[in-house]
């Protein structure tokens, strides 16, 4: 049972790496300000989501699960809301100069 | 090399250089940024090599407070950067400046490389003498008994800190409201997020507080929290800041340090020492005077945070 729980963690964490790698690409490499949110935005959720998910199994208490849960909810909240709040500026403003 | 070991270095190399680049960047605000980030990190490093205490201060006063402050800094320096960045002080400037860093530097590494081995410590005569307190936490008993003086000081800096800044208002509108109005849709996402956050994150700055006698944490970490939801109410414009001349502001600002003080004489009249606590009741008393100490600090960094006064105090 533990064997198949690490599996679990090994698979979804390096999913999760998967893509911070690739959202950290999409920020270096795409043109402009948005589609360099859109990247950044899939690192957050679903990269970190998928370390979270990984991790739960080894967590070792419902406390910490929930715990987890709570750093990727709050991780979740927090990225949207600077996101938007980028983007609108990014929109309003134009490039930064 | 194992992979601990590989990794740790990773990340010590990743420090140095977000560090050397802040120092690199050429415009105030990219500077700003990887100040932030590199407290981040630096908030990493201290919980690998386990000091979880050290990295909640650094990760929320060094890299987020402080942040938050010199981000303000900058938005105000940005109309004078480009003249200040075109002017380019003299040779014999530039080459005492170098002489200088490098002397601090060669200092600093000197000190390090000739640290006595063991290192000079007072860790095991803390954690011998923890029984005394009640509180199972070292890193609270160093700083609410053993060094408690230290402690009491460094609140009062904070204070001194903060009217410096208040003493930056015109004369005309001394004890106003602090930092300019914050406008933002009322409706919009920061909003939200500042209806959102709050009550989570006074539920932590408290739980940070309260844990603190047994678990990493404390009124600093704690109180910093509290500050950062009262500035994301402020800056989302559903509360503003109120005058610096009300008078429960000024008496929460004096609460912490004056309950800090009273407990000390306290120990002063009853025999002992300044700051020496009753041993029976060292647990509450350490506990008050973090209660009083949160409230001041949250106010304290929020004030910090927000500015000197810019409106009058109707307005």
């Amino acid at each position: 049972m533990s064997f198949a729980l690490d599996i679990v963690t090994i698979a979804a964490v390096l999913a999760g790496a998967f893509f911070f790698l690739a959202g950290t690409v999409g920020l270096l490499r795409f043109p402009d300000a948005l589609t360099r949110l859109h990247a950044l935005t899939k690192a957050d959720n679903l990269g970190l989501g998928l370390v979270v998910l990984g991790l739960l199994p080894q967590a070792g208490s419902l406390r910490g699960g929930l715990k987890l849960v709570c750093v990727w909810l709050l991780a979740l909240v927090a990225g949207a809301t600077v996101s938007q709040l980028i983007a609108g500026a990014a929109r309003r403003d134009g490039p930064p100069s | 090399m194992t992979v601990p070991q590989a990794l740790e270095l990773t990340v010590a190399a990743v420090v140095m250089s977000v560090g050397v680049w802040t120092i690199a960047a050429r415009q105030t605000f990219a500077a700003v940024v990887g100040f932030v980030g590199y407290g981040l990190l630096l908030a990493l490093v201290w919980m690998r090599i386990g000091a979880p205490d050290v990295a909640l201060t650094e990760a929320a006063i060094g890299s987020g407070l402080t942040g938050a402050m010199l981000l303000g800094a900058a938005a105000r320096l940005r109309a004078s950067e480009v003249p200040m960045a075109a002017e380019r002080p003299g040779r014999i400037v530039r080459l005492l400046a170098a002489a200088l860093s490098a002397t601090v530097a060669a200092a600093l590494a000197a000190a390090i490389v000739f640290l006595p081995d063991p290192a000079p410590t007072l860790a095991l005569a803390a954690s011998d003498n923890a029984a005394a307190t009640g509180l199972s936490n070292p890193v609270t008993n160093v700083l609410m008994a053993f060094r408690a003086m230290d402690t009491l000081l460094e609140k009062v800096v904070l204070l001194l800190g903060l009217v410096g800044v208040w003493s930056l208002a015109p004369n005309n509108i001394w004890g106003g409201r602090p930092g300019p109005l914050h406008h933002a849709d009322p409706h919009g996402v920061l909003a939200f997020l500042a209806r959102l956050l709050p009550p989570l994150g006074i539920v932590v700055g408290i739980s940070l507080l309260w844990i603190s006698s047994d678990y990493p944490g404390g009124a600093f970490q704690g109180g910093t929290i509290l500050a950062a939801m009262w500035l994301l109410v402020m800056i989302a414009g559903l509360a503003d800041a109120p005058p610096v001349s009300r008078q429960w502001l000024r008496a929460l600002l004096w609460a912490g340090p004056a309950v800090f003080l009273a407990v000390g004489v306290g120990g002063l009249a009853l025999g002992e020492a300044f700051l020496a606590y009753p041993v029976a009741y060292a647990k509450p008393l350490i506990l008050a005077i973090e209660f009083a100490m949160t409230l001041t600090i949250a106010v304290t960094l929020g004030l910090l945070v927000a500015g000197p006064p810019e409106r009058e105090p109707g307005k």
